[in-house]
């Protein structure tokens, strides 16, 4: 593919230019994107070490984490279940609407976090559609961990369904229609044919669900009630930390976010490398 | 195009999962923004969504998004551009690091840029004494906007350009055009839709845009108030009415935008297919 | 179903043991006091243990007094509220019925264990020679103060502005309107609660001058470097805070931890716990307490909140919709 664009002879102002236009790019990359990342490990670790384990080992973090892993493992699985419905609905079929519903797939996408909160305080809330139901039998969704969960679910829904729908409509039905003639049943056809195929872009998709489910900040806080120890997932608690100038403990607590980013970059990198390969 | 028959299994149960799903988990609970407000009467809400303070934070939130976006179109299309057709030492590691923005939650994003632009940050204790503030003004905004809509416009751009023959632009410099010409005749339109719809989908990111803005931003009404900030304001406020009457005007905003960026997608998918 | 009936005795056995044993308490707290609780907490949690031989957890959640409010009545479980004034806990009362409207009455000194007061905090070396509330209206004098719908620290700082506004202007209603509105165009951020504008002021460097709650201005010159960073300057009027505390009965009897909850906030008057609280900077209400303390809470006239004609005026003439502080931020900036 790259040799295809490669210029045989380059003349001088073409060699300038592209120097000019490399140094300018990576110049720009460096300070815009590379500075703010370097910042959270390099304030992390202010304290040293020991200080960085001490921010993280703290009772309260580690609270946060818990919670944080629990709203991922109810988040992905059932937005993964979804995404691969919603992308077969979409993509090996035609139907009145399709725009319709893609768009509606991305609303949670461009939707406030905000906005994504509110929707369940609207619903949940002690003033809201069910409150008074939920107080009589006792049940606690906004302010507790369920309705944490419901949020982290909301806003993580297109993930997957936005990773295979590309990658499933450039691979089209044919092999499908294929196994179809050949005799296989839908399951079958499913299992044999479509997943293999997509099982790099599904990973893909799984990866960046989780990173963003355990990274929603907006949605989570409107929700949370910050009981600390309680209902604060990760992202609140490095607010918490900021607020109590804990600054250190702050940044320590963001790296643990920050690090779960690179891997799921790498992760993406990767899958993006072995479906170009095959 | 022709309509393809629907032939494969499955599409009763995959539609019908994917309908329960949306309807239960997007479609009803954002009908609650809009219920709540139908409740307050029509008048409180154009009341509401015109009042000065709330305008004020929509001409900041879409000023601030359209000039990110346009700032991601420049900067995007150059390192969609410097990534696809040049190869140089750390290639591979820049183009994963464009995705960053995508992979770091937007809190610690907006932590660490506020943390960097303050007075006494790495950044800001040399811009401060030359007068650029960067944190809490609205240029700290439009950073925080642009850092979190970057690789729309990348991500969008450098498939086309990786895909452009490179015969026409051969020919095109063979017949006599410049460097210049063949960019703005041949590349361009070529890489427009492409990029117009990175853009628009920056735009949208930038509009809904909460966490990061919370730590860059000093939430200043007519100033520095974004519309979400806005609303979580209103939440705290107890103005609940308040709050669900902007939300749905956000709302109803992004849906259109959506709406138009699918459909130029799907045109555009039609063209280079029958192309 | 022998072994199912057994089984189920010994899980609500074990269940009730372990909740005579272990129980939890959640005090919704506004902004500034999460170092004074967790002192509290701690101390609390040993001497109910000795006295009683039982664990006791508490779970702090600190916000905006008036966010807080507004949480606790949509349905945030709260056994306890300590918030920052009066009025945020009669709106919980009013608004959800979780405790009784005579509230303030149910403890000794109006349910205000501490009080506190509104101070400046300054730079070092006091480069824009702030003295006083007048000198906040100079041009170019950048304040920070949070925002008096969501935080009680703003409420106290507004009314204490208005109360010296007041007093300068013969009580001319519409000069203190000036003040104020000169006031807050001087405001460059307007955080949540009073421990965001703390964080904006020490951490993010802007502002000249913050208007805060002296255990606020206190707690950030006892932190590394305060010392050197800041000051605090006491204005020549200021207005006598004082935060309350409620036990949120229905809440709390849903719970079974009342009489926990009860014992909890009567150990707040304790020596002990106002001891406590003075170390925080909090102006205790025990006489010798506050005895032993005296030299680090400078004498500032006061006002009191009766000055403002109570809590429901004084919110509903400045606070609420279409109040005062709405039509000195409206148009004209």
């Amino acid at each position: 593919m790259t040799s295809r664009r490669r210029q045989h002879t380059e003349t001088p102002s073409g060699k300038l230019i592209r120097w000019l236009l490399i140094t300018v790019a990576l110049v720009f990359l460096a300070l815009f994107l590379v500075t703010p990342l370097v910042a959270v490990f390099v304030q992390a670790l202010d304290m040293g070490w020991s200080g960085y384990w001490e921010a993280i080992r703290d009772p309260e973090t580690l609270a946060a984490i818990r919670l944080t892993l629990i709203a991922a493992a109810f988040a992905v699985p059932l937005n993964t279940v979804f995404g691969i419905a919603a992308a077969w609905s979409i993509t090996k079929f035609d139907f009145r609407g399709k725009n319709l519903l893609i768009t509606i797939l991305d609303l949670p996408f461009a939707v406030s976090p905000v906005i994504s909160g509110l929707i369940f305080v609207l619903i949940f809330g002690a003033q809201g559609w069910f409150g008074p139901w939920l107080s009589d039998h006792d049940i606690q969704i906004i302010f507790a961990v369920p309705g944490i969960i419901l949020a982290t679910i909301f806003v993580t829904v297109p993930f997957v369904a936005r990773e295979l729908i590309p990658h499933m409509q450039a691979q089209g039905r044919e092999e499908e229609e294929a196994a179809l003639v050949l005799g296989a049943t839908g399951l079958q056809t499913f299992f044999r044919v479509t997943l293999p195929n997509i099982k790099w872009s599904l990973l893909a998709g799984v990866i960046l669900c989780t990173a963003r489910a355990m990274g929603e900040f907006g949605a989570v806080s409107v929700v949370s009630g910050h009981i600390r120890g309680e209902t604060n997932t990760i992202p609140l608690q490095v607010e918490i930390l900021y607020q109590g100038f804990n600054y250190v403990a702050a940044f320590a607590v963001a790296s643990l976010l920050t690090f779960l980013g690179l891997a799921s970059l790498i992760i993406k990198k990767v899958v993006e490398w072995k479906t170009t390969e095959t | 195009m022709k309509a393809r028959r629907n032939v494969l299994p499955g599409f009763g149960i995959s539609t019908g999962i994917t309908l329960a799903y949306i309807s239960l988990l997007i479609l009803i609970p954002l009908s609650a923004v809009f219920l709540s407000t139908a409740s307050g009467g029509w008048d409180h809400f154009i009341s509401t969504v015109t009042s000065p303070q709330v305008v004020a934070s929509y001409k900041l939130t879409i000023g601030a998004s359209i000039a990110g976006a346009a700032i991601n179109s420049l900067f995007g299309l150059l390192v969609a551009w410097v990534l696809a057709r040049y190869d140089f030492f750390g290639k591979r590691l820049v183009d994963a690091i464009v995705d960053l923005p995508f992979a770091l939650p937007t809190a610690v994003a907006g932590l660490s840029l506020a943390a960097i632009y303050a007075d006494n940050g790495w950044f800001g204790r040399y811009l401060v004494p030359l007068g650029i503030k960067v944190a809490f003004t609205p240029t700290g905004i439009l950073l925080a906007l642009t850092f979190v809509g970057f690789p729309f416009v990348v991500r969008n751009v450098q498939p086309v350009l990786e895909d452009l023959d490179a015969e026409i632009e051969e020919a095109a410099r063979s017949l006599g055009a410049t460097r210049w010409q063949t960019f703005s005749r041949v590349i361009m339109p070529t890489v427009l839709p492409a990029l117009v719809t990175g853009s628009a989908l920056a735009l949208a990111r930038a509009l809904g845009e909460y966490g990061s803005v919370v730590f860059i931003s000093a939430n200043i009404p007519f100033k520095t108030q974004i519309t979400s900030l806005l609303i979580i304001t209103k939440l705290e406020e107890y103005d609940y009415t308040g709050a669900t009457a902007i939300a749905a005007a956000m709302l109803l905003m992004s849906f259109v935008l959506l709406l138009a960026i699918n459909l130029l997608q799907a045109r555009s998918r039609r063209y280079q297919e029958t192309s | 179903m022998k072994k199912l009936l057994i089984s189920c005795l010994v899980i609500a056995l074990t269940s009730s043991l372990m909740s005579a044993a272990d129980i939890k308490l959640l005090n919704v707290s506004y902004d500034p006091t999460r170092e004074l609780y967790k002192e509290i907490n701690t101390a609390f949690a040993k001497s109910w243990k000795a006295k009683t031989g039982n664990n006791v957890t508490i779970n702090q959640s600190h916000d905006g007094s008036g966010k807080q409010a507004r949480s606790v009545i949509f349905g945030l479980q709260a056994d306890v509220v300590t918030l920052g004034l009066a009025y945020d806990i009669d709106v919980i009362a009013q608004k959800s019925g979780l405790l009784p409207s005579n509230w303030q009455t149910l403890l000794p000194n109006n349910s205000a264990p501490y009080t506190s007061t509104i101070v400046f905090l300054v730079r070092k070396g006091n480069p824009k020679k702030i003295k006083d509330w007048n000198d906040l209206i100079r041009p170019g004098v950048s304040i920070i103060t949070p925002n008096p719908k969501t935080s009680g620290g703003a409420r106290w700082n507004y009314l204490g502005a208005w109360g010296y506004a007041m007093r300068q202007n013969a009580n001319n209603e519409s000069a203190a309107t000036n003040f104020m509105k000169q006031l807050f165009k001087n405001v460059t951020v307007l955080d949540t609660g009073a421990r965001g504008a703390t964080t904006t002021f020490i951490q993010r460097g802007i502002g000249d001058v913050l208007i805060a709650w002296e255990n606020e201005a206190w707690l950030s010159i006892n932190e590394p470097g305060g010392k050197d960073k800041f000051e605090i300057v006491v204005p020549s009027l200021s207005i006598l805070a004082e935060p309350p505390v409620a036990l949120v009965e229905k809440v709390s009897q849903k719970h079974g931890t009342a009489a926990v909850a009860k014992a909890y906030l009567d150990y707040l008057y304790t020596p002990e716990a106002q001891e406590i609280a003075a170390k925080n900077y909090y102006r205790p209400r025990l006489k010798a307490v506050a005895d032993k303390y005296a030299k680090q809470f400078p004498a500032v006239p006061m006002m009191t909140i009766a000055d403002f004609g109570g809590w429901q005026q004084a919110q509903k003439k400045h606070f609420d919709d279409q109040g005062i502080f709405d039509r000195i931020y409206q148009p004209g900036k």
